[in-house]
This record gives C-alpha cells, structure tokens and sequence, in this order.
C-alpha cells in the first residue's frame, strides 16, 4: 500500500481547507471503496481526510414536514437501526442492508455510494426515486443538487475542487407514498448489481399521481429514467401500466457488456426489475 | 453394510487441533514472526505473453528499505532434467520457469522479480520500480483455439507426445493420447439410441481462504529452513531443492498450519524466491500474496472443450461410447486430462469405448490439482449425456446408472479392472433416499442426479508413536492436515492400540522430524497414513508385548494383547499399567512404520440435486443437496460428511457461477472474491449426506478417500436438474444467470 497523509477536521470549513489546493486528496467516509481502490493502486491518494470527525456529515435526523436529513458520513447500520428511518423510508432501510455484508454496513455510507459514483452503486437509484437532494459545502460556500445531477461518468461526479457532500436530504414521504429497490445478483449477497432499478410512486384515489424510475449498472452513471416515471403518471396501478413502464425502462437502458452480463441482458433486467419493484411499491400503499 | 465393531474408529470424537483453532492460537504460515524479518513482494507481468526484453532493477535496490532483487538470473545453472514430485515427471526448466519467468511471460500475473524490504509496504513499492521492458507476443486462452496450426506458440521447444511418440514441429500440445476397450466403431452399429454432445467448462480456482505464503532462512551453514502453508511438506522441500540446484538434505520445512488448499498448495510459488532473497540478504524472508496473486499467479483448474458420444440399446444397456477431451494446462504442460480420461466414464460397464485425451498450453496461469482433478469436467459431460439418453428411452435417470454401473471386475477403458468397488450400493442409496423418493412440486422446479468417481491414491507415509509413561502415546506424521486427519489418523492409532483417542497426541512435524511422507492430496491420509499410523502402533503393541513378557517371565508370542489390555497365564495389564513400566523393563518404546500402500480403493460418489429456475432472469436456486458418498469405512463420520459437504458446496460453485472472466488480452477481470462469485452461505440449502461404506479390502479398516469424488457429480445433477426446472440443456460451465437466460431465449 502506498504512504498518505491523514487528516481528521472536525468541521466543515477545517474540512474545506484541507482539500482546498489539493486535487490529491480524497474525503474518507466508511473506506470501504476507498481503501480498496488505495490497496489495489486503481487509485492513488496523497492525503485521506477523514469526514467521520465533522457533526454535520454524522447527522441522522427526521422531520415529519421537513423530511430527512442523513449525514454523507453516516453508516449503513446507524440508517437500518434507526426508528424514524424504518417506519418513513422503509426502502432506505432495506438498501442499507443490502450493500455489503454486515461488516461493511458497520463502516460503509451511504454519501460514500453517491462519491464514489459507479454506476452500480445501489443505493443512488434509491436516492433519485426518493426525490432526494445533495448538500454540498466548498470554498465559494454551498449548494443544493438533485441526486441524478450528482454523477457525471463512471468514477466521476460533479464535486469542485475543495468540495464535499455534507448530508443528503430526502423529502417527507407524501400519504400513498412508496418506494423500492430491487437489484439483480447472481449470488444472494456480497455482489455488485448486474442491473437494479429503484421505483417510487404516489397513489391516490387508485391513480398514480407521481412516480420515478432510475436504474443501475445500465449506464455510465446511475441513470434517471424520467420517462419511466412519466409513463405511469395518472395511470392505474397494474400489469399495463407497469408493463409501459417497464418497457419505458429497457429503452432508457444503454449498457455495456462485461463480465457482469451482456448488453441485451442487462436490457432485459430492467424490464424485469422495474416492473418487479413497480409491483413491491405497489403492494406497499395497499 | 457392517455393524460397528470398533470402539474408536466410527465414532465422532472432538478433534485435537479445534482448542487452537477456535480460540484463533493456530500458527498459519502469515503469523509467523522471526527476529530481522524482511518482507517480500513479487512483480508481476502484466501481460498474458510477451518477450523479457529487458530488466532493470536499480531504482528498486535505491529505494530506500529495499535490501535485495532477484530475477530468473539469479537461479544458479542447472542441467535440463526432469524432475517427478508425485504428479509425473516435469523439465526442471518448467517448473523454475513458473517459479520466475525468464526469456518470455505466459500468462498476466507470471511472477518475474521478487523483491526484499524492511517493510511490506516499501517492498510493494519497490516491485513497481522494477523496470521490465515487454515486446507483447499474441496470446492464446482456449484448447481449441491454441491447437489450430497457426496459433501463437508459447515454447519453442514443445513437441507432441502423439499416442507415445515424439512428433515433428512446434505445437501448444504438449500430449495426445488415446484408450481403447472393445471397437467403439462396431459398438455404435449394434445401438438404438446415439447421443454426441460439445461442451466447455470454464477455468475455476480452488478459492482456498488462506492465500499462499513463504518464509526463508538461508542459515549461515549453507542450510535452509522454510516455513509456508502447503499440502506437501516434502514436495516443497524437493521441489525447492531442484529449483536452486541445493541437496535435499540441505532444506528443512516447517509446515505450519493451512487454510485450505483441494490441490492447490502442492506446487512451490514462493519458497524459492523467499530462499534466494533470503541467501542474497543474510536474513529471513517473508512472501505473501494478495488475493489477486492468488487468482492471477497460482494454479487454477483446467477450464476444457469436451465431446462425448454414448450409444445404448433400446432397453437402456450402454455398449458404445467415445470421449474427446481437450483440456487447458495453463502456461505448462499437465492439465490433469490423464485423470480426466481415466474417470470419464468409470462408473459404467460399457464394452466399447475409445477415448482420446489432449493437454495442451493456454496463456493462463498454470494449472494445478483441484479436488479429484480432471474428473468433474468429463462427469459434466458423461452425466448429461446419460440424462438425455434416458430421457430418450423413457428409463428412470437411477435405473439407467444402475442398469449399467461398474463392478468388481468391470474394466475400466484406461486399463485396470476394478476390485471391490461401490458404484451400485452408492446408486441404490440415492434410489433409497428420502430426498430421491419425495415429490418436488411447483412451477419451474427440478430434480437431478449424476454419479462420479476418483480412484484415490496410496503413495508413502511414515509414522512413529512414542509411549509415555502416563499410558498415553505421542503420534508424529508428516501428512499436513487440512480435513481433521490429524484425528482420523489418530482415531485408527487408537484403536489398534485400544486406548481412548483422547490419549493419543498426533503432532503434524517438520521434514527434518519424520519419515519421508508423499502430499496431502489424492484423498490419501485417512488411507495411507492412517495405515502407516496402524503398523507403527502395531509395532508398540509387539514391542509392548515384548515388555509384558519380560515382566511376566514368558515369550511375548504368548501375551495376547486386545482392547487396550496384555493377557498372559492369569496375568493381566493395561496398556496404562505396562506403560508405566516401560522403564524398567528396557527403556523407552517407539512403535514406526512407513508404508506405500497398493490396495487403493475408488470411491463413488452421487449427487441430487432440486432447483428452482427465475424464468425471467436465468438464476438458478438451490432447493435443496444431497451428496451420497462410498467411504468404504468412514473413521469419523463427521469429517466424511464436512468433505461431502465441501465438495457438493464447490461444485455447485464450479457448476453456478465461478469461471476465470478472461479479457480478449489475456487480463483476469474478477480476481477478487468479490466478483469470483463462490457461493455463500445465503447461496445453498443444508448439504445434506448419505455415507455409504462397502469396505476397501485394501486397508485394514477398509477407508477409501473421501476428498475428492464428492465434487464430480454435482454440476452435472444441477445441469440436470435446471433441465427439468426450464427446459433447457445447458453443456457449457458456469450455467450462470445470463448464460441460462440466453438458453431460454434460443429455445
Ligand atoms: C465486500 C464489499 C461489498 C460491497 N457491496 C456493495 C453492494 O452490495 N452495493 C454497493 O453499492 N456497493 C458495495 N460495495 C462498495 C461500497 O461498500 C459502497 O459503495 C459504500 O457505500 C461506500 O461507502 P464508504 O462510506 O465506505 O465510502 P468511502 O470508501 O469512504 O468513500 C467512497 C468514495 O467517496 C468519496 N467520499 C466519501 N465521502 C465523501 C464526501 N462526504 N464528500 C466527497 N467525497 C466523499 C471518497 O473519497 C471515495 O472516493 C461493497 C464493497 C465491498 C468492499
């Protein structure tokens, strides 16, 4: 393993100071894909500052008008344990305890999954199902982005020099309000997604009001498909609706093959898998 | 089946080395620790073939830290030879070759430079600064694609063994060889039914826990002492000897404890380059490697192309069938197609057969043992064949297997007729089972079966037993312990001296401390140096004997010993009592004995498998396993089923996901265990398991090994299986998700 300094800020601007100047430096939330990427040389890093020191990256809190507020830096555990997290965001909960195995999700965050910005990142189709927002703090202050802004190609993602994400902030679920991830591995954990496909929808009266779509693994980013959502939007809830959806999904996909599966395969999955989470969401406002 | 009549051997008695590794004391070879320890790092070609132009090492050795480099240049000269570790003989330039890469790189990860640091960490580093200049050659991944004419050569030298003779011109295969019983030919005419099938099974790794790893001392007396997880002590130390030119005797090894291996801790990686940095340095050397090193530069399993061709008459009885195997040997030659072609189709009595087999060169890393080697790809091939034959002529998959299995007396198309053997009795069980008789229900579900065999080896094993004074005894062997054999060995230790196993201290003892002891491998412990363990403790009691009749005024031929108690005119000890007494009737009793058993007995093994296949997404779920084995006598039922266990478990990997995801270069893209899908726990049902036991006549308990044939079956019964569950043949390895997908959809 190569040699880096370390840093521990203990607020925001220390933090912003310490990566100011220094395209060689990487925030580190869980480490669970940064230390693998050092260890490995698939990234070299001169200076590892430490995010879990600062309050706000640490937040975990719940506001019935307000919505959530979840620090970049808090652990996947901390998102499944907590109360006001299962009973509002219960596919919050569910994702934190997909990612990994229990050991990781002891260090691993969910601000960590939008950084690191792979395409397969589970949670991130989540986030943009939930309509949830990025707090950015840098040296000319801060900004608010949507999650499907954040990431700009595999690896990479729209964070300036001397820039941080401090806390995401999710929208209070609306009454009628559910959503879902569901992601496809061969194994029935430890894996990285070959496709998932994170739904949400807002039914009222046995109409969809609202619903989002976004996908993973199928794209250089994780991919917002508006025109999924924008499918169902006044339909009844059911096989043809969730079947355009579905299909609405395929169309938006542009993956790649690898060694996680093929182009067409990938194609398909999203089908599958929109319909199949469209289908749990569904159940869930029931 | 025989009624138990032994007091220790059946029973399932905690195992003595659990205290250590429960509580985390085990010394694995990465804990080992020596004053002025440096740490070693190797460098590694990042190419699949290309030529060594040219190695720099300078700005390595003024890395500051860095106490020595060594290359291929540093082996001292040594005449060609060939050189035979258990596994047939092997140019010495082969296995150097391997060891270091020199002249040219066969394969991405082919080690090439090792260096020597203070600290891990800066020995890293410094690998890095090695400069290697590559002129990069075309590589070659596949069997078939490396023996078209025009493929890029890996060794000049190379010529074909062809059916035994030496044949002209460079080539990638380095052996053609053929076995013929009856006339294939003329038995094809006599059948109703013919079924040829292709297949191909990708290149898989054991995927042991512990990753390889070394330690070296070049003492200042020319000797060397080596510390390293392995499964053969002696082949390190041969192996080594031969690589650095040195005499055995000059090489001791220290066995430490070891995370697994099935076949892939035999070769030598590390050792040699530990030792030569360690001679050019003055102190020891430690080598680890990563996971990725494990992947990219150890041994796995040879991936192969299959054709198999079976003909039966109406009523289900096999009389033809021919077999070609084309199977991957990695960077040299050995892809273990020789044992492929002797299991290929063992569990039959078909009177035709031909079978050709070819090993041939492949820019992969090269290829070593894994758990009954060779065997579960042909079983992949024969066991889906004989599924569609009775599915064709409307007989039950079992009766089938049963209609044609092999015998006592059977012989094998390789050659040898087979002794007393289980092939029946295991299919019976199946046929018997609670799993075979109840019904699988519900929509895309279903079952499957398959048989396969390893004939196991004998190979030597020495053994001494050391009375204490207290009645107990102290066990010394050389068999490295990877399954609990230092119990099972034990266990029979125990019950030939009739002592309670708990009295039996079994040490697992460097090269220097025991007998010359052939590899953990080829399911041989419980077999060979269990019996080694019988004939020393044999020699306790006769000496015991001795002692009894001095002590009684007698001649030892009338002390009758039995049961753990010495017998004679109304007087009577306990092997306690006369232990106590050694002393003073001549002096301390070691019982010895080396072996090299030739009453090896095969063991068959069978496998069920239930499946549920997502119709819409080709993932395929394990319902539920059941592995059925013949042990022949299984000394502690417990560690028979942990091997049937462990086996099922890796080929259901081997069968479900895991393969070497090649790069069209030659790049391994999942060396990780992350992206090398092995099954997890969440991935399987409970392996449940049936031990049969039709005793070997070969052993005085009647073992046969039972760590390898429980692998073979198991791919081929989910392929089976999957079958039943979507319609759909799948005869290419892994029958991962898009792989049955894509099968669905060309339906
Ligand atoms: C065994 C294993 C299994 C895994 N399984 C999964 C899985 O199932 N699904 C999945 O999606 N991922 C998986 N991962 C990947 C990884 O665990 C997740 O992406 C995790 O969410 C990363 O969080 P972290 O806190 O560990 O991030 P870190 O490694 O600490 O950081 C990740 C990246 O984000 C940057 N970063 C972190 N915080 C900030 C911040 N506040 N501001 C700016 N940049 C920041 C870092 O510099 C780094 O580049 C797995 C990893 C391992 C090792």
């Amino acid at each position: 393993m190569q040699w880096f300094d370390y840093a521990a800020p203990r607020s925001v601007a220390e933090a912003v100071s310490l990566l100011d100047g220094r395209p060689d430096a990487r925030i580190l939330a869980g480490g669970t894909d940064l230390l693998v990427q050092i260890r490995s040389r698939r990234r070299t890093c001169g200076l590892v500052v430490d995010g879990k020191r600062i309050p706000e990256l640490n937040e975990l809190s719940f506001d019935p008008a307000a919505g959530l507020t979840l620090g970049a830096a808090v652990p996947c555990y901390r998102i499944y344990g907590d109360r006001a997290v299962r009973s509002a965001y219960p596919s919050l909960a569910e994702v934190a305890g997909l990612i990994g195995g229990t050991a990781i999700q002891g260090r691993a965050s969910i601000g960590g999954n939008l950084c690191n910005s792979a395409p397969s990142a589970d949670a991130v189709p989540l986030l943009i199902a939930l309509g949830a927002q990025c707090r950015l703090a840098g040296p000319g202050g801060g900004r608010t982005v949507a999650v499907e802004q954040f990431c700009t190609a595999p690896g990479r993602n729209l964070l300036g020099a001397g820039e941080l994400l401090v806390s995401l902030r999710i929208p209070a679920p609306a009454p009628g309000f559910a959503a879902h991830y569901l992601r496809f591995i061969p194994r029935n954990e430890m894996d990285i997604a070959v496709a998932g496909a994170g739904v949400s929808l807002r039914i009222q009266d046995g109409v969809i009001r609202e619903a989002r779509v976004a996908l993973a693994s199928v794209a250089p980013v994780p991919l917002f498909a508006r025109a999924a959502g924008e499918a169902l939007a006044g339909k009844t809830p059911g096989p043809e609706a969730f079947h355009q959806a579905a299909e609405a999904a395929r169309a938006a996909a542009s993956p790649i093959t690898d060694m996680r599966g093929t182009v067409e395969y990938r194609r398909h999955l999203c089908a599958v898998l929109t319909r199949r989470a469209l289908e749990a969401a569904a159940r869930e406002v029931h | 089946m025989t009624k138990t009549e032994y007091q220790v051997v059946g029973t399932r008695p905690v195992r003595h080395d659990g205290a250590d590794k429960v509580t985390g004391r085990a010394l694995y070879g990465a804990d080992f620790q020596m004053a002025g320890l440096l740490h070693g790092a190797i460098l590694r070609s990042p190419h699949a073939h290309a030529r060594i132009v040219r190695i720099d090492t300078a700005k390595a050795l003024a890395y500051p830290g860095v106490k020595a480099v060594v290359t291929a240049a540093d082996f001292p000269p040594a005449p060609d030879k060939l050189v035979d570790f258990g596994e047939g003989a092997t140019p010495l330039a082969y296995v150097r070759g391997n060891v270091l890469a020199s002249g040219k790189v066969l394969y991405r990860g082919h080690a090439v430079a090792g260096v020597a640091a203070t600290s891990a960490h800066i020995a890293e580093e410094a690998a890095q600064l090695i400069e290697v200049e590559y002129e990069p050659l075309p590589c070659v991944l596949t069997a078939p694609e490396a023996m078209q004419p025009d493929a890029p050569i890996l060794h000049d030298g190379l010529r074909t063994a062809e059916l035994g003779e030496k044949a002209q011109g460079r080539s990638n295969i380095s052996e053609h060889f053929r076995h013929i019983l009856g006339d294939s030919k003329k038995g094809f005419a006599e059948t109703d039914v013919v079924i040829e099938r292709e297949f191909s099974t990708a290149t898989v790794h054991q995927g042991y826990i512990e990753p390889h790893n070394a330690t070296a001392l070049w003492n200042n007396d020319g000797r060397v002492h080596i510390w390293c997880s392995t499964q053969g002590s002696f082949v390190v130390r041969d192996a080594t000897a031969c690589v650095l030119d040195i005499a055995q005797s000059r090489i001791r090894v220290t066995p430490m404890e070891i995370g697994g291996g099935f076949g892939g801790k035999i070769p030598v990686y590390l050792e040699p380059v530990a030792a030569l940095l360690s001679r050019k340095t003055g102190r020891p050397v430690k080598i680890l490697m990563t996971r990725k090193d494990v992947f990219e530069g150890t041994g796995p399993t040879p991936g192969s192309y299959i054709r198999v061709k079976i003909g039966a008459t109406s009523d289900g009885k096999l009389v033809a069938a021919e077999a070609y195997l084309a199977y991957e040997a990695g960077a040299y030659p050995g892809a273990m197609v020789g044992p492929g072609g002797m299991c290929v189709f063992a569990a039959y009595d078909i009177p035709n057969v031909t079978i050709d087999g070819f090993d041939v060169v492949v820019n992969k890393p090269s290829t070593a043992a894994y758990r009954a080697p060779g065997a579960t790809n042909a079983a992949f091939a024969t066991e889906t064949v004989i599924d569609e034959l009775a599915e064709q002529l409307g007989i039950d998959p079992v009766e089938i297997r049963l209609r044609n299995a092999a015998k006592e007396g059977t012989r094998r198309a390789d050659g040898p007729k087979f002794k007393r053997i289980g092939c029946v009795e295991v299919l019976e069980a199946v046929r018997g089972s609670e799993h075979y008789q109840s019904p699988l229900e519900g929509p895309n579900r279903g079952r499957g079966v398959a048989v396969g065999f390893w004939f196991n080896v004998g190979l030597p094993s020495s053994c001494t037993i050391n009375v204490n004074a207290d009645g107990t005894v102290n066990l010394v062997e050389g068999s490295t312990d990877i399954g609990g054999t230092r119990t099972s060995v034990a266990m029979q230790a125990a019950e030939v001296l009739g002592i309670p196993v708990e009295d039996v201290h079994p040490s697992v003892v460097d090269t220097d401390s025991v007998g010359f002891t052939a590899v953990t491998g080829g399911s041989r412990v419980t077999f060979s140096t269990g019996m080694a363990a019988c004939e020393a403790a044999g020699d306790v009691i006769r000496q015991m004997k001795e002692r009894a009749a001095k002590l009684w005024e007698t001649v030892p031929d009338k002390v009758e010993a039995g049961r753990g108690s010495f017998r004679c005119n109304g007087h009577s000890a306990t092997f306690k009592e006369l232990a106590a007494k050694v002393g003073e009737t001549g002096g301390p009793v070691v019982g010895r004995a080396t072996v090299n058993p030739r009453g090896v007995g095969g063991s068959f093994s069978a496998a069920i498998a239930d499946v549920e296949v997502d119709p819409e997404t080709g993932k395929t779920t394990v319902l539920r396993f059941t592995s059925i084995q013949d042990a022949g006598k299984a000394i502690h039922p417990s560690y028979v089923e942990g091997q049937m266990q462990g086996g099922s478990v890796q080929g259901i990997g081997w069968g479900l996901n895991e393969e070497y995801y090649m790069s069209r270069d030659g790049m391994m893209m999942n060396s990780s265990l992350l992206d090398y899908r092995m099954p997890t726990s969440l991935d399987l049902p409970m392996i449940e398991t049936i031990i049969v036991e039709v005793p070997n006549p070969g052993h005085p308990f009647g073992v046969r090994g039972v760590g390898e044939a429980n692998i073979v079956p198991p791919p081929a019964a989910l392929a089976n299986a999957i079958y039943r569950a979507a319609g759909v043949r799948m005869r290419r390895l892994p029958m991962s998700p898009p792989a049955v997908m894509e099968a669905i959809w060309s339906k």
